[in-house]
């Protein structure tokens, strides 16, 4: 009954254009803003910040890039891990070499230096698709972490090779660092992924991601229909280097502190970053954040059951780990392709025809 | 008491509860239910012990046996003397998989239960954990491993190394070399195999000084997690021919080079492996081409103590071994054991400075400073010889340096001391720490303590 557009009326284009056309899905959206902004930071502790929140809201900023790239414009990437370390690497640089700017503005930049670099590696895709692609992606995943284990002005020369965050403030609050509060660092990263999220939003429905869209479904199509092909490829590698180096900015600056590239920014990460983007829904906002709610919260959850309900070994846990998110992936593949965002959407369109379902 | 095992007894308890119905196994499970919680609520004062260990992954060798020899040992403590000072130990295990985010995952989930000392055995979670814990107060404990100027405990208060450190290790080598070859090492060519990670990276500044100091070629072959592709180094080595070869590297990555020396009759007793390069899991798949392969060592090997009999008695006996149980007297068990044992004393120590039984971190981090390892205090552990005589002062936390040499023997499947715990050369160590703790400082605004 609740579910309805019947007897909202929207009386303007911004109105019958807007996200969440729905009463409902819009009061939900309001109400997780203000619960987001006004009550988790104060109930906020180290271990949910560090454990879960601060995860996922990065890795939520990562699949948004991601998203973009190979749900929206249907370019395999494997790079993402490489791309997150540019993001990372770029903070450091900007950090260590120009203390006097805030933080906020060397994030931003950060994901315009990656986003620089995403479009370097993104030419393959004009001559290159699919497989081929992605393999061009994985050498670009290869290089990058090669290339800031091997050049020592990456890291400053230090003799271990590991870049460390200094201690940067934002209107006199510590956002990196040692000291730093858990509602300072949650909120910093909140910022960035519900900016994010708003940019990639009104990207993806706007001109450019019907071009995306467009060359995502058939290339050759779009080209005779006036989408100019290189323009579509290039704006998508941008716009998903561009997110994807900021999520790889914060990860190192506000999340871990201290990364070594290899470690951190390997090819785990370009799979844990596809896996979910697949498990929540190519071509999908909400596909992103449930993709990155769910990779994160399943090892935790799993552990606090298995480990600390339970009393099972730790190695058992971590291995059914593996074995559940592998098993996730085929079954999602097989039985549901679109992802944790297709569930959503159909239980939306039930939603809207109940109590009667004809 | 260190595991919390209560979960599954009670599962099969409910069970029966099913197959029998009636009130009366229903009162009995309340009953069991009860009395676990009422052993779990004195919990709360125990001495708690998280252990970030891996059990899983590339790793893996390396990490169960040192996490099984650190829980054995606290439950050895629990069983046969009742914790430390009377107050029983609880260790928290949590998996790490030897991946940082986890590690903090980790970190972040026990520190509100009272843990006391931090030992994560992964240079890369150290790193992590180094400005953490001092923020929260914590003490941590790398011993071997993790960041090498933490020995300078005037810029990192609550970082601890000792009894040895990278440095001491790669000197150490150097110091066994200019012992074999008659005091002159000009011309010898050393090559350096490494994992090309922080952990690898550590020993090139101090060999790079020692190079100049005693004039050896030093050629540096890194290796790319994790460590299974190693053919196009060990050609290389095979070219330049060098007359040692030593070797920073952990888990898979070891076997790797063992079997690549030998596949190229690289002479192993010319190879010579950190102390994380010499395990048996190491050697073994190389089968009797390892025979001869050396590696350096902070602690003895083998078996052959008191304590072994305690832990047979007290805890494989009684069935509380960790793990499999299959990994007792391992060099890695010894290990693991071997930092439990500098843990409990330190912990007793803390005890005596602050005349209180339950301990809090900050007086942890007081009896770590305190820490005095004699040759009597292991003998009287059951542990005669078992590491070096050292001791913890506000400014060394990297205690003496002093660095042996084990060998492998293929035929009887042994590791043996072949060098006893040597010193090492400070001067130049000294130097470098004061260094790279020194910019560390200046980074992050420390004063130095200890004035």
């Amino acid at each position: 009954m609740l579910y309805r557009e019947a007897g909202d009326f929207k009386t303007t284009y911004a109105k019958d254009n807007q996200t969440f056309p729905i009463k409902f899905d819009r009061m939900g959206y309001y109400t997780a803003l203000v619960v987001a902004f006004l009550v988790i930071p104060f109930v906020i502790n180290d271990y949910w910040a560090n454990a879960i929140l601060l995860p996922f809201l990065i890795y939520a900023i990562a699949a948004l890039g991601l998203n973009i790239l190979v749900g929206y414009c249907g370019q395999v990437s494997l790079g993402t891990g490489g791309f997150m370390a540019v993001g990372a690497y770029a903070c450091y640089k900007l950090m260590t070499s120009m203390p006097e700017v805030n933080i906020f503005f060397h994030i931003i930049i950060s994901g315009g230096i990656t986003a620089f670099v995403c479009v370097l590696f993104g030419l393959p895709s004009l001559r290159i698709k699919g497989f081929y692609l992605a393999v061009a992606t994985l050498a670009a995943q290869f290089f990058l972490v090669w290339l800031f284990n091997r050049v020592p002005w990456f890291y400053n020369y230090s003799a271990s090779g590991q870049i460390n965050a200094p201690e940067r403030t934002v209107f006199g609050i510590e956002i990196t660092g040692p000291n730093t509060e858990a509602w300072a660092t949650y909120l910093f990263c909140l910022v960035f992924l519900v900016a994010s999220a708003l940019i990639a939003r009104n990207l993806t429905r706007g001109m450019a991601g019907r071009k995306w869209m467009a060359i995502r479904d058939m290339d050759i199509a779009a080209e005779i229909i006036g989408v100019n092909p290189l323009k579509a490829k290039m704006t998508a590698f941008a716009a998903s280097g561009f997110f994807v180096g900021i999520s790889g900015a914060l990860f190192f600056s506000v999340y871990l502190g201290a990364v070594e590239v290899g470690e951190a920014f390997g090819i785990n990460k370009s799979f844990l970053v596809l896996f979910m983007i697949i498990i929540g829904g190519l071509g999908s906002i909400f596909g992103s954040f449930a993709g990155a709610a769910f990779l994160v919260l399943l090892p935790v959850v799993l552990k606090i059951v298995g480990v600390d309900w339970l009393g099972w070994p730790t190695d058992m846990v971590a291995h059914l780990q593996l074995v559940i998110v592998g098993g996730l992936i085929i079954l999602f593949l097989i039985l549901e392709p679109h992802g944790l965002a297709q569930l959503w959407r159909v239980t939306k369109q039930k939603l809207r025809l109940w109590p009667f379902p004809h | 008491m260190t595991k919390p095992y209560r979960g599954r007894e009670e599962l099969p308890a409910k069970t029966s509860d099913k197959t029998k119905g009636g009130i009366y196994p229903m009162k009995k499970v309340l009953v069991t239910a009860v009395a676990g919680l009422m052993a779990a609520a004195p919990a709360m004062a125990d001495l708690v012990f998280p252990s970030l260990s891996y059990r899983t992954g590339p790793y893996a060798a390396g990490g169960i046996p040192f996490a099984d020899g650190y829980a054995d040992y606290f439950t050895l403590l629990n069983e046969r003397d009742g914790g430390i000072g009377g107050v029983p130990t609880k260790l928290l295990e949590c998996e790490t998989g030897y991946n940082t985010e986890k590690g903090v995952e980790c970190y972040e989930s026990t520190k509100g239960e009272g843990a006391l000392v931090y030992q994560p055995l992964s240079t890369g979670i150290t790193y992590q954990l180094i400005p953490k814990t001092t923020a929260d107060g914590i003490p941590m404990h790398t011993m071997g491993y993790g960041r090498t100027s933490a020995a300078n405990g005037k810029v990192f208060s609550h970082t601890f190394n000792y009894p040895g450190t990278y440095w001491n290790g790669a000197s150490g080598a150097i110091n066994y070399l200019l012992e074999e070859n008659g005091g002159d090492l000009k011309g010898h060519k050393i090559a350096l195999v490494y994992h090309n990670s922080a952990y690898g990276k550590e020993p090139i500044r101090t060999l790079e000084e020692l190079q100049k100091k005693h004039g050896f070629e030093l050629s540096l072959l890194p290796v790319d997690h994790p460590g299974q592709e190693q053919k196009s180094q060990w050609l290389q080595i095979r070219r330049e021919k060098p007359d040692t070869v030593l070797m920073w590297g952990w888990g898979v990555m070891n076997q790797v080079a063992v079997q690549e020396a030998a596949n190229i009759r690289f002479p192993m007793e010319n190879f010579i492996g950190i102390w994380w390069s010499g395990a048996e899991h190491d050697v073994l798949s190389a089968g009797d081409k390892a025979n001869g392969y050396k590696a350096l060592t902070f602690h003895n090997v083998g078996r052959d103590f008191p304590v072994f009999d305690d832990i047979q008695k007290y805890v494989v006996d009684t069935g509380k071994a960790a793990g499999a149980g299959d990994q007792i007297g391992n060099v890695l068990y010894n290990r693991g054991m071997y930092a439990a044992m500098l843990a409990a004393e330190a912990a007793k120590i803390a005890q005596e400075i602050h005349g209180t039984k339950d301990i809090t971190a900050a007086m942890m981090r007081d009896g770590m400073e305190a820490l005095e390892i004699t040759e009597e205090k292991m003998t009287a552990l059951g542990m005669p010889n078992f590491g070096p005589a050292f001791s913890v002062s506000c400014e060394n936390h990297g205690g003496t340096g002093l660095v042996g040499v084990t060998q492998w023997d293929a035929s009887s499947k042994t590791w043996s001391l072949i060098s006893d715990f040597k010193p090492t050369d400070m001067e130049v160590i000294g130097k470098l720490i004061a260094e790279d703790s020194g910019s560390y400082a200046s980074e992050n605004n420390i004063e130095e303590r200890c004035n």
